[in-house]
């Protein structure tokens, strides 16, 4: 053996202190048990009784959405909620009948909602009704000393200001459900919590979030509180700015009042978004639809197609083209929107008077694969990434695309459509004005951004968010030019299709759109199209041209033209801006090249 | 291999000890269940303690001397198993400290008490120094101490790494440590608290200042230790039929609040006959160490014993509302598979180490 007994003494010796230190221990344990039990016995053979320590929860109040000038959209408001623990219910069925009588709740319902919460301790409330009117308030409230086990809290809910406004942007809050309860972002939750289910108060859920509280109440047998013996006070969840104005957002919704359609408005020089409508508002059937709507027959015709053709140099802007109102094509005709043709065109004219048939040969001469390789430049057949959930990418089609999904060789034919973005092409509005913004800017693309900052309720910033580009349209300098000049036409110049949205004084500049629902017949005139058949309208503007602040997209479903439809509601939402940064005194930078801005006070000219 | 020697230096106190203990246990248990969805764990931990048992009985059958060479195997496979409920827990959000192995769920962090005994004596046993450690001999224990406990607090479950911490630095003073070092380690463990202490998260940093004090969360920790000293104290002397645990009041009261049912229903008698069953066991245990046959005996047993003490002292503490809240089991008590096969383990060591403690 490698130790003898003289190893074991070491430790022999060892034992006393060992014993002591096990003493020690058992002592503390007995005299806190004695302590507990007889000291103390009484007080707590009192509180257990009637089980008398509560938990009351109190849930934090969850933070304000305001817009980018401070002025709230979303707040809370005290609601009066009725909760029942089922621990201190006397007499169920009586209470049953009461809440049935009271407050419409069937024993079902009831039964229903008890089921959901039955993994609760029974000590806990569970929340049986939200928000019940002052007249039912008063009957609880006298019916206390019958009914123990219900009681009424108040709690913060939600209160969008302005009803309709901007509820899609907004979004709406519901009951977590279980799905959700099992993910582990999600793991502080529980049943009956209310979180952010669409638009903002969705993406932006862990912010504006508080902590709840709570406090331990020590209560009488009725469950009434005698006094809070502890409490975590709840920490209200963080306000988030956003970057719409308020005025912008009210005046967009009324200008799409009725109709079908969206407006989206941006900061060109930096991605905010200043104004966002989709119509018909918010119902929720429509959840899925949204902000990306999108369009699967039919596009604009693109304003930038012609810049790649200068880029791969293969039509110059002088080149004279002529259109005499169709283009044949194989054995098919390609119709120009205007029966007689534009006559000898160039580019600038091409794009001002919205020539088809221009844009089919330039299509043509590209190429399916150069154009789409341009307009994914633009950032078009994929999603832009705003903070929203479901964007839609849209799709700009390729031969390689075609190849894969319906294994059929690419059609020159098909190109034509494509040029003047029709065919196969869906581009969302978010993904036009990000294209508008670009060329308006100098050709950066923004990640477009519905939030400027977070604070906590004491006003200090949590988070700030800056700009974010995200890539460069591949155009040159010179180009761009260009096509500023020729878009600025559009809108300025006697025969342009924009010209609707001409404000004196200001430099706008745009492009109208017509996109097909179905292929019509020559013949039949506008009106007497069904309203379901009529064409999309689009239009996309900035202003001023040489240092743009606002850019927007207008799309009005079956409105027919572009130009009759949509430019008229631009041209409001830009004057309307106009006159906002105006009223703050950030006009300045809008008074490029000396001109005057001082029509945009007379009332005349818009109405 | 057995021979009757043996069986004539069965120590009968230990394996009756822990047979009234596990008794207990179970009518506790069974009390505290019944009615509930819960009401059939008594019959599954007459199980546990039965096939504990067995396995106790098992152990001592070799040598334990047998056991030390194998003491770093052990080890080796606890800590895989530790790995495997990082892994899993990745996987599975829900589980952190258990693994599933066909239908049992396993917590690794029990058995891994056991392996990280049989490590440290197999240690100071080779390398043995009767006046005291230095502190670069101990280089290699904190090793074998400190990688279990830091994957167990990453689960986290900082109670039962401090259980690793507390039974590990037992040994240690068990098998003597230079005063110098002890000084050392005890100034370098507490210098290094605010370095790491900068470098935690908010959140954890609540979590371990609610360890050390529940009313920091009056909500969660600090109400279940308000309900617990409600259910003790209106135990009174005799006890009563109470309602606290039964009505769920207390939450986990078949695994961590088990004291507190005991002493509501049987008051400060049975909280105090339990008491004095754990201090017999403890100190039959210490007796066990200091009088085996050699050193490894010695400190296996010890190890042992002061995993039960810490245990006991932890648990019930809680209960009392003096130790922090911490899912640590009541040995023998608390309902649960691998608490109690691991310490049925520890049992069997005991007896092993006991019975053979005048052959040689």
């Amino acid at each position: 053996m490698r130790l003898g007994s003289q190893g074991i003494e070491v430790f022999q010796r060892r034992y006393k202190p060992f014993l002591i230190a096990v003493l020690i221990g058992f002592l503390f344990l007995v005299l806190r048990t004695w302590h507990l039990q007889i000291i103390r016995g009484e007080e707590f053979s009192r509180l257990s009784k009637h089980n008398r320590i509560r938990i009351r929860e109190i849930p934090a109040s969850r933070g304000m959405i305001l817009d980018r000038r401070g002025r709230i959209v979303v707040d809370n408001r005290p609601s009066f909620d009725v909760f029942l623990v089922q621990e201190d219910i006397g007499d169920m069925e009586k209470t049953a009948e009461f809440l049935h009588r009271l407050l419409k709740i069937t024993p079902k319902e009831l039964g229903k909602r008890l089921e959901a919460n039955k993994d609760r301790p029974p000590f806990k409330p569970v929340r049986i009704q939200s928000d019940i009117g002052r007249l039912h308030l008063a009957l609880l409230e006298t019916h206390k000393l019958d009914l123990p086990g219900l009681i009424v809290d108040v709690c913060p809910r939600r209160a969008y200001a302005y009803r309709d406004i901007g509820s899609h942007l907004l979004g709406h809050l519901g009951e977590i459900d279980s799905d959700e309860l099992r993910q582990s972002q999600f793991r502080e939750y529980q049943m009956g919590d209310l979180i952010g289910k669409y638009g903002v108060e969705q993406q932006w859920e862990p912010f504006l979030k508080g902590l709840d509280g709570g406090r331990q109440v020590e209560v009488d047998a009725m469950g009434r509180e005698l006094k809070v013996l502890q409490g975590v006070e709840p920490q209200p969840g963080n306000n988030v700015f956003l970057t719409i104005d308020l005025d912008l957002q009210m005046t967009c919704e009324n200008l799409l009042r009725g109709k079908e359609g969206a407006i989206v408005a941006m900061n060109p020089q930096n991605g905010k978004i200043l104004a966002m409508v989709s119509h018909p508002s918010f119902s929720p059937s429509l959840f899925a639809d949204g902000i990306n709507h999108e369009d699967w027959e039919t596009l604009v015709q693109n304003p930038f197609h012609p810049l790649q053709n200068r880029e791969e140099g293969v039509i110059s802007p002088q080149e004279i083209l002529s259109c005499t109102g169709s283009y044949r094509f194989g054995n098919r005709t390609y119709r120009c929107w205007r029966k007689g043709g534009h006559g000898k065109v160039n580019l600038h004219r091409a794009i001002v008077e919205s020539c088809d048939v221009y844009f089919y040969q330039v299509g043509q001469r590209l190429g399916i694969d150069t154009l789409a390789k341009y307009a994914k430049g633009f950032g078009l057949g994929k999603a832009t990434k705003i903070s929203l959930s479901d964007e839609k990418p849209g799709l700009i089609p390729c031969s390689e695309w075609k190849k894969k999904v319906y294994d059929e060789v690419w059609y020159e034919g098909e190109t034509l459509s494509c040029a003047i973005g029709q065919g196969y092409i869906l581009v969302t509005p978010l993904q036009l004005l990000n294209v508008s913004s670009a060329i308006a800017n100098g050709g950066i693309l923004y990640l477009p951004q519905l939030v400027e900052r977070i604070e906590r309720a004491n006003g200090k910033v949590v988070k700030s968010y800056q700009p974010i580009p995200r890539g460069k349209i591949p155009l040159s300098q010179e180009n761009l030019l260009i096509i500023r000049e020729a878009l600025y036409g559009v809108v300025n110049e006697d025969r342009g299709t924009g010209r609707v949205a001409r404000i004196k004084g200001v430099t706008v500049s745009g492009k109208t759109g017509t996109a097909q629902v179905i292929r019509l017949k020559e013949e039949v005139k506008e009106e007497e199209t069904p309203y379901e058949h009529r064409d999309h309208a689009w239009f996309v503007a900035y202003a001023p041209m040489d240092n743009p602040v606002i850019s927007v997209v207008v799309l009005v479903e079956h409105g027919g033209h572009g130009a009759s439809a949509s430019a008229p509601i631009a041209r409001r939402i830009i004057h309307k801006y106009l006159n906002i940064l105006k009223e703050e005194g950030n006009l300045k930078p809008i008074i490029a090249r000396g001109r005057e801005v001082d029509s945009l006070n007379s009332r005349s000219p818009i109405r | 291999m057995i021979d009757r020697r043996l069986l004539t230096h069965f120590d009968w106190p230990v394996l009756i000890l822990i047979l009234i203990i596990s008794c207990i246990g179970v009518l506790n248990l069974y009390s505290a269940t019944f009615g509930e969805v819960e009401s059939h764990l008594y019959a599954k931990q007459i199980l546990w303690i039965g096939i504990g048992l067995a396995f106790a009985l098992f152990i001592t059958v070799f040598d334990y001397r047998f056991y030390r060479d194998f003491a770093y195997i052990f080890y080796g496979i606890s800590l895989v198993l530790l790995i495997a409920v990082l892994i899993y827990s990745m996987i599975n959000p829900e589980a952190s400290r258990w693994i599933k192995i066909g239908p049992f769920f396993i917590q690794p962090a029990e058995p891994a008490k056991i392996t990280i005994i049989l490590s440290f004596a197999k240690y100071f046993d080779r390398f043995s120094k009767r006046d005291g450690y230095l502190l670069r001999e101990l280089i290699i224990p904190f090793i074998i101490l400190l990688v279990p406990s830091l994957m167990v607090a990453k689960q986290p479950d900082l109670g039962t790494a401090i259980g690793f911490l507390l039974i590990g630095f037992s040994i240690l003073l068990f098998v003597k440590i230079k005063w110098k070092s002890l000084v050392i380690m005890i100034i370098g463990g507490t210098s290094i608290i605010p370095f790491v202490w900068h470098f935690l998260m908010p959140y954890q940093k609540r979590r371990i200042l609610t360890f050390f004090n529940p009313d920091l969360d009056p909500l969660g920790a600090g109400y279940h230790i308000i309900q617990s000293k409600i259910a003790i104290g209106s135990g009174g002397f005799l006890g009563i039929k109470g309602t606290q645990c039964k009505l769920h009041f207390l939450p986990a009261q078949h695994t961590d609040f088990v004291f507190s049912v005991l002493a509501e229903e049987w008051g400060l008698l049975g909280g105090f006959i339990l008491l004095g069953l754990y201090l017999f066991l403890i100190l039959w245990g210490l007796n066990i160490s200091i009088r085996s046959k050699d050193r490894f005996g010695a400190i296996v047993a010890f190890g042992v014993v002061s995993m039960i003490f810490w245990h006991m002292i932890i648990n019930i503490g809680m209960a009392l509302g003096i130790m922090p809240v911490v899912g640590i089991p009541l040995p023998f008590m608390s309902y649960g598979g691998s608490a109690i096969i691991s310490m049925m383990a520890g049992v069997g060591l005991l007896l092993n180490i006991s019975m053979r403690r005048y052959i040689f």
